[in-house]
Formats: C-alpha cells, structure tokens, sequence
C-alpha cells in the first residue's frame, strides 16, 4: 500500500496542513515555492510568527526557493491574535499560501475553524507544529527532518537532502519519502521511497538525540 | 484691520514671553503691566529682569501662537470671507461690501470688540479706506485723529527711516505728504513713496485671504441616540459618501480615519482605521470598520457620529485601462484591504516584508519594513551560502572537551580553526559529516555591535551525520564556536 508523492505532495488546496519535525521549515519553504510561485506580483504568501520570538527566517536563505518579495511577515503578538490573523488570511483567500507557527497545542475547535476559513477563501494553510501538538482537524500531518547525504557533492554545497513522512491523511494512505529539492527546476526530486518495514536502512528518523 | 494682544488684562502683574535667539533670552511679547515698567520688545531678558525684578516669563511658543492666529482667522470670516494675514499678529479683513449686514462700520468693530472680550482676548482694530490707513489706524490710531495726523511709523517703515524722517521735522503723515515727493525719493528711495500711496490710496494693494485648507471631516447629529451596531455602521456609510467625495475632489486618498461616536453621557469612544493604502472607495472603507464599531461600548447610546480624515495622501485619479479589469487589477487592492483588516488587529507595522539592505554582516543583510510603508524590492544578493534560519549565536561545546558539561559548555570548546569533529549542541550530540568553508567576516567597524565585539568570523557549512545542516562559525580573535543558523 504505497501512495504516490505526487498525489500527496503539492499540499492539497484550500485545507490546512501540518508539519513538524527539524525540517519543518525548510518543508514550508518547499510548499511556499511549489503553491505560491505563480502569483509574480507583492504578496504571494503570509508566513504569521509570534513577535516574541528571536530566531527567524533569512530571505537570502529562502533565495533558493523562492523570491522573498512574494513573502509578507506577520508579527503577532500572541497565539490568539496570530489564529484570528491566519483565519482572517485564509478566509480571504487573495494570498494563496498561509504559513502558522503555531507554538501552543491547538484545540479541536481552533483547528477547524481554520480548516472552515481556508475551504471559504480557497487559500492552503500549513502550521508549524511542535511535536505532538498537532489538531485532528488537519488535512494532512507531515514530519520533515533533514538527512545526511552521503554521496553529496561538497561543491555543489546545496545538498537539501529530507525524510518526510506523511503521517496523518485524511484522505489517502500515509507513506514516507527521501525528498531533494533543486534549485534550477524548482521542484522537489524524490530520491527514493523509504522502505515501509521498520529500521529500514539509511532513513535515520530525526537527530539522533 | 485687527491685532492681538495676548495677556493684556490691566489687573495683572507683569508678565513676558521670552524668546531664544542669536543666543539670548530676548522679551518676545508682553501685557501692559510690563510696558509700564519700561520694558519693551527685543530687550534681553537680563536686563528686563534688572528693570523690574517681579517680571513672570515663560519662553514662547511662536508655533502655537501661529495656530491659535489661524483659528482666528477661521473665526474672522463670519465678517467677510476676505481674510488674509499681517505680519505675525494680525489679520486683514476686506470688508468692503460686507459692513451693512452688521448694521455699518462701527457697529462691525463693537461687535468683534465684544465678541473677542468675551473670549478672553483684547484687539486693535483700525479701519481705513486702505490697507496701509487700517494697518495705521490699528496700530497709531487712537480713534479720534485722522490718518494725516498719526506719526510716520505708522506707514509700516524701517525704523532707521522713521528715525532720519523726524530728524528731517516731518514728523506726521500729513507732513510727509506735504513734502516735495523728488528730493524724498532720492533720499530714501521708492519705498517710503510706495507706502505713503499705499496709505493714501494712491496705489492699489490687494488683500490675499488665505485659502481654506480642505477639511475632510463629516457630522451627523441624530435626533434619537442609537445603540446598535448596524445603526452605527449605517450612518458611518452615510457619512463615508460625502467624506468620499471631498477626497475625491481634492485627488486625497484617507490613510487614517476617526470615527468619533459621541455619547449621550458626554463619552466619546474613537475607532480608529489605518489603511495599509491610501483609499477613498466607500464600499471598501466601510467593511473595515466592521471590527472597531463592534467593539465600541454604546452605554445609553449615540447621539452624534463623526468621521474624520486625519491622515491623507495625494491619490491622483487613474484611468482604468480595458485590460486591468478584471481579477488582476483587483489584487492589490484586496491584498491592501487584507493588510488593513489585520492590521486592525495587530497593528499596521507588524505586517512586514524582507527588504535587501546593503551590508556583508548576515544579521544586517536584510531589513524588515512594514508592508503597508514600503515597496517590494528584489535586489538580493547572495554572497554565500546563507541558512533559512538564523538565530542568536548559540556556543557549542565540543564532544571530547565539554563531555558532560552538556548544552552551552562555553567557550575554548572547539579545537583550533578546524570545524569540531563532535559537538554538542542543544542537547544534541553531533558529528561533522562534511564541512564547506571557511567563508570569513569582517564586522563594520564603521557600525559598532556588541555581537561582533569578538572580531572576525570563519562562517563554515556543517553537514552533520545525523542530518542537521547547520551554519557555525569560529572567532580567531577570540577562539570560540557558534551555531548561528540552520539550513534548509
């Protein structure tokens, strides 16, 4: 019972979805580039991210994947006020992709509301999820992490070798994938399925912690 | 003709508003109590103070005293619609045509002698059949004598040239116009003949009212107070049409509007709205005050609404071309709606965009501004590889050295320039799988920053074995490793 990546991964539209996993970003910068790439003028895509926090994105990072033109920052300062943002994005539906990093476990209701606002707006919607906080009402649940690549090319320098495993669908079968995007094509090659028996080699699950 | 005296109350002790200029205290204004002491304008303060040790002062606000001239002048154009300024106190009216509707000349001057007194203020007003003889009159005048009789000052001329006419015994305006007009020009050349027609009517000077700015406010008082928020969002959209119109016709665009809802218990909640673009569209604006109205604590109602414009820009009216009809025109605008609406919640300057900024320092590489203020630039530069993620250095410790120690063992934790073979690092222990670099950075001396204080950085890429791709970084000058940054 094996899916086919295509059919799950450019994330469905006008759902929402979540990721988590080391790799989460780098996942949402993926799906930003391969949803949101079309729309060639301002404001493709919202990526919401609490105010408080001190790490954060670099546009000369997302250069491989996308313009950072396209990308529009909310800065809320809250969880509440960055869901009412995120509800108030995907409700409208004019910026295609909505990226929620969303730092406290969301409750059933705060979930769908989400889900109801992206079906009205037609906008896709992925949260940034820590591990196990994740809200029944999401389409699909992904854990992304990044993997050593072992024949990499130390020249090249842009190895983007992943794991992502789908691990919640709700309207499909789960599976996971070696995934590397390329820059020039812009698309995301897979490698190689993973082997779905347990302790399948080289697929390391996360940072051996 | 009509002068303000601020502070001219007889009863009072003297007062003085004093100035800074040229590096001194100088005696900007003061009332009567004060000139009765000696004192007068332009004295330095010191000197004043010596004359009259009880003198009160307070600096001036020439600022503010312009304002309150300008609302005066609003005030003044219930006498005629001609009102323009003099000098830095005074005002113009042309009242010609217009005297009869207070019942004749002196009639209009009681009247805005009254109308002032009660206000707190006392004037000087003079009327003339001229601009220069009501200039005169205001100032010189004394309500009896004629033009001819009052002293040259009052031909609004130099005081050096006030000074050599008296030396010269022509010591009134009627002297000076009984003086041969050649051997006067040659003295003191054309100005002092310009003013004396100009007093005398001789040549015509025109009085240039000030125009008035646009006002784009709106009211509407309600017979009954109203409660409900449909009834508010109702009236604001009566409101927004003519307010629309105003701006329209002024080629304005509203980036901030007040809603201002009085209450009939004298509160006076407001609804701000800020738009992410400069806008005048009534079915766009009404929608985003959805938000604010509902938010607005009526108590026992609302009995008069204003809306106001408090901050506009120039929004010249556009043609709409065949081929921007259509869904692709409307983007912008509803992506600016969008920005508005939560901006509402948020705050217009947290909805930000990535901007390049011109620096080789990886933290100053890119700026944020806020989305609804700035462009979309897309002039990036990549030096080298960058992360997705850039955090705070965080200090590795390194497996061998710092075993034990755990998470932000510190410092001396990797071995020499060489990237650590095993680290540590967040409770992690990793091992270097392949390392790309060094890349080094200079910090800009020119910009100091505390983060950089410890000199150069050798940026290298780390592939670890367990998969993290992280950016670290060793400080010659201070032997160190750091995380900085997390790739893709």
């Amino acid at each position: 019972m094996r899916v086919d990546f295509d059919k799950v991964f450019p994330l469905r539209r006008a759902r929402v979805h979540e990721v988590f996993g080391p790799g989460a970003m780098s996942f949402a910068a993926i799906s930003f580039a391969t949803m949101a790439g079309h729309g060639a003028g301002q404001g493709a895509g919202l990526w919401i991210r609490e105010s408080w926090l001190s790490d954060g994105l670099t546009p000369q990072g997302l250069l491989p994947f996308f313009d950072p033109a396209q990308l529009l920052l909310a800065r809320p300062k809250d969880q509440i006020d960055a869901l009412s943002v995120a509800e108030e994005a995907l409700r409208d539906g004019v910026l295609p992709f909505v990226v929620i990093e969303i730092t406290r476990a969301l409750n059933l209701r705060e979930g769908r509301r989400l889900q109801l606002a992206a079906k009205a707006g037609g906008a896709t919607g992925l949260c940034l999820i820590p591990e196990g906080m994740g809200s029944n009402a999401a389409e699909t649940r992904w854990q992304a992490a990044p993997l050593f690549d072992p024949e990499g090319n130390p020249a090249r320098q842009d190895s983007t070798l992943m794991r992502w495993e789908i691990k919640k669908n709700k309207s499909g079968t789960l599976g996971a994938w070696n995934v590397r995007w390329d820059p020039k094509a812009r698309r995301v090659h897979v490698v190689s399925p993973v082997a779905e028996r347990p302790g399948a080699a080289g697929a390391p699950a996360g940072p051996a912690g | 003709m009509l002068r303000v005296r601020p502070l001219a109350r007889p009863d009072e002790s003297p007062f003085a508003l004093t100035l800074r200029a040229k590096n001194t205290e100088r005696i900007y204004c003061l009332n009567a109590a004060a000139e009765r002491q000696g004192l007068r304008r332009g004295m330095s303060f010191a000197d004043a103070r010596a004359f009259c040790p009880d003198l009160l002062s307070q600096p001036a606000r020439p600022d503010l005293d312009a304002r309150f001239l300008a609302t005066l002048r609003r005030w003044a154009t219930r006498y005629c619609p001609w009102v323009g300024y003099e000098g830095e106190d005074g005002l113009v009216l042309d009242v010609t045509g217009s005297t009869h509707l207070w019942g004749g000349e002196a009639e209009m001057l009681a009247d805005m002698q009254a109308r002032a007194r009660r206000a707190g203020l006392t004037l000087r007003l003079g009327l003339g059949e001229t601009r220069g003889a009501a200039w005169a009159f205001a100032h010189f005048g004394d309500g009896q004598a004629g033009l001819t009789a009052l002293p040259v000052a009052a031909l609004r001329l130099e005081d050096r040239m006030v000074t050599a006419l008296e030396r010269l015994g022509l010591r009134t305006i009627g002297d000076l116009s009984a003086a041969a007009r050649a051997p006067l020009a040659r003295r003191f050349g054309p100005e002092l003949l310009l003013r004396l027609d100009q007093a005398m009517g001789d040549i015509p000077e025109p009085t240039m009212p000030e125009s008035e700015p646009p006002r784009f406010a709106v009211r509407m008082s309600l017979p009954e107070p109203i409660g409900l928020a449909e009834d508010v969002m109702g009236i604001t959209a009566r409101l927004l049409a003519p307010l629309c119109d105003k701006l329209k016709a002024q080629e304005m665009g509203a980036r901030r509007l007040t809603l201002t809802l009085r209450r009939v218990d004298q509160g006076s909640p407001e609804v701000e709205l800020r738009l992410a673009a400069p806008m005048r569209d009534p079915h766009r604006i009404l929608p985003l005050f959805t938000r604010g109205v509902g938010e607005v604590d009526a108590g026992f109602g609302i009995d008069q609404i204003r809306l106001e414009a408090t901050q506009v820009e120039p929004l010249p009216v556009q043609q709409i071309g065949s081929r921007h009809i259509g869904a692709a025109a409307q983007a912008p605008d509803r992506l600016n709606d969008l920005i508005t609406r939560i901006g509402t919640r948020i705050g217009l300057e947290q909805i930000q965009r990535f901007l390049p900024a011109d620096s080789h320092i990886p933290e100053r590489a890119f700026t944020m501004a806020a989305a609804a203020f700035s462009t979309p630039d897309s002039a990036w530069a990549l030096p080298g590889p960058r992360p997705l993620r850039q955090f705070p250095p965080e200090p590795i410790a390194s497996h061998g050295a710092g075993h034990g120690a755990g998470h932000g063992a510190g410092h001396g934790a990797g071995q020499g320039a060489e990237p650590p073979a095993r680290f540590r690092w967040r409770r992690m222990t990793l091992s270097t799988g392949r390392a790309v670099g060094p890349e080094r950075i200079a910090p800009e001396w020119w910009l100091p920053d505390e983060n950089w204080r410890s000199g150069l950085r050798d940026y290298w890429r780390i592939e670890t074995r367990e998969g993290r791709r992280l950016w670290l970084y060793y400080t010659p000058q201070n032997p160190g490793w750091f995380v900085q940054g997390e790739f893709a």
